[in-house]
């Protein structure tokens, strides 16, 4: 990996978290509240995913379009990937769970470290607790 | 239904911010910006492999601040009390990585390449997300 592709990996997190602060999805009120459709409903979160699905897709299809660029390993490897299995619903469905139950999802408690508050590391430690869990029993890809 | 707290214009602005950081990472050094995915395999510990996984953190963190500083938002605070921070981190880590996806990976990258995974995915932890969070609202606990 190159200089110039970690300073592009970086810019891209460090838009992205620009992103998610400017539209207010690093405080889970705001999340929480998107989520309480059945009460006072906050859309909020809805229209940072239209705007940021709209702006993704487009580059996303130029550049299908033009496919001068390689097609990666990983990429390849996720579209092959297009069954709608029971892991995929079970695991969609604990995510929302524990998303609803915290009010984190992941990238917006990572972007909140900088907060400092212990709210904030005790809840990235859970996180990686679950992530380890699913790691240490339930992958297989590695065996 | 009543709507409250709802910010269309940051949510816009902070949404297409995130698109392209999502496209910046796919043009840039063809990698999907799936955080989920992208951070928990750092448990996989291969050195080769963590230092632009830990350059996605910092620059999501550093973004996050950034933004919090030029734009004045406002700070984050009023978490869920800790037993639900902890479950719910715990559960929400675990069921990202057994549905390989979270709100980033199926709902930002996947629906933006019209993956049907992605879309069933992005439904599902959206739907019982806001069944969790409306239990938890009737039940009167979380704070």
């Amino acid at each position: 990996m190159s200089r110039l592709d970690k300073l592009y990996i970086f810019t891209s997190a460090f838009l992205f978290g620009i992103g998610l602060e400017i539209s207010q999805m690093t405080d889970p009120n705001k999340v929480i509240g998107f989520l309480d459709v059945f009460g006072k409903w906050d859309p909020s979160l809805c229209i940072v995913m239209v705007g940021a699905i709209f702006v993704n897709s487009i580059f996303y299809y130029l550049i299908q379009k033009k496919k001068t660029y390689p097609i990666n390993n990983e990429i390849s490897k996720q579209q092959v990937k297009t069954i709608i299995d029971t892991k995929l619903i079970v695991g969609a469905s604990l995510f929302g769970v524990g998303w609803g139950v915290s009010g984190f999802c992941p990238g917006p408690l990572l972007a909140n470290i900088y907060n400092l508050q212990p709210e904030i590391f005790v809840s990235i430690l859970s996180m990686f607790v679950g992530f380890f869990i699913y790691h240490k029993f339930f992958d297989q890809s590695h065996e | 239904m009543e709507i409250i707290n709802f910010t269309p214009f940051p949510a816009l602005v902070g949404g297409m911010i995130i698109g392209l950081a999502a496209a910046m990472l796919l043009l840039s050094v063809n990698k999907i910006f799936g955080i989920s995915g992208i951070v928990s395999c750092l448990l996989s510990l291969n050195k080769n492999d963590s230092f632009w996984r830990i350059l996605i953190i910092l620059g999501l963190i550093i973004g996050a601040a950034f933004g919090h500083w030029v734009f004045a938002t406002p700070k984050v605070e009023n978490f869920r009390s800790y037993p639900y921070l902890v479950i719910g981190s715990i559960i929400m880590g675990f069921g990202t990585r057994y549905g390989g996806g979270c709100t980033s990976g199926h709902g930002v990258c996947g629906i933006a390449r019209l993956s049907k995974r992605s879309i069933i995915a992005t439904l599902v932890f959206i739907t019982t997300g806001s069944i969790t969070v409306l239990v938890m609202r009737l039940l009167e606990i979380g704070k």
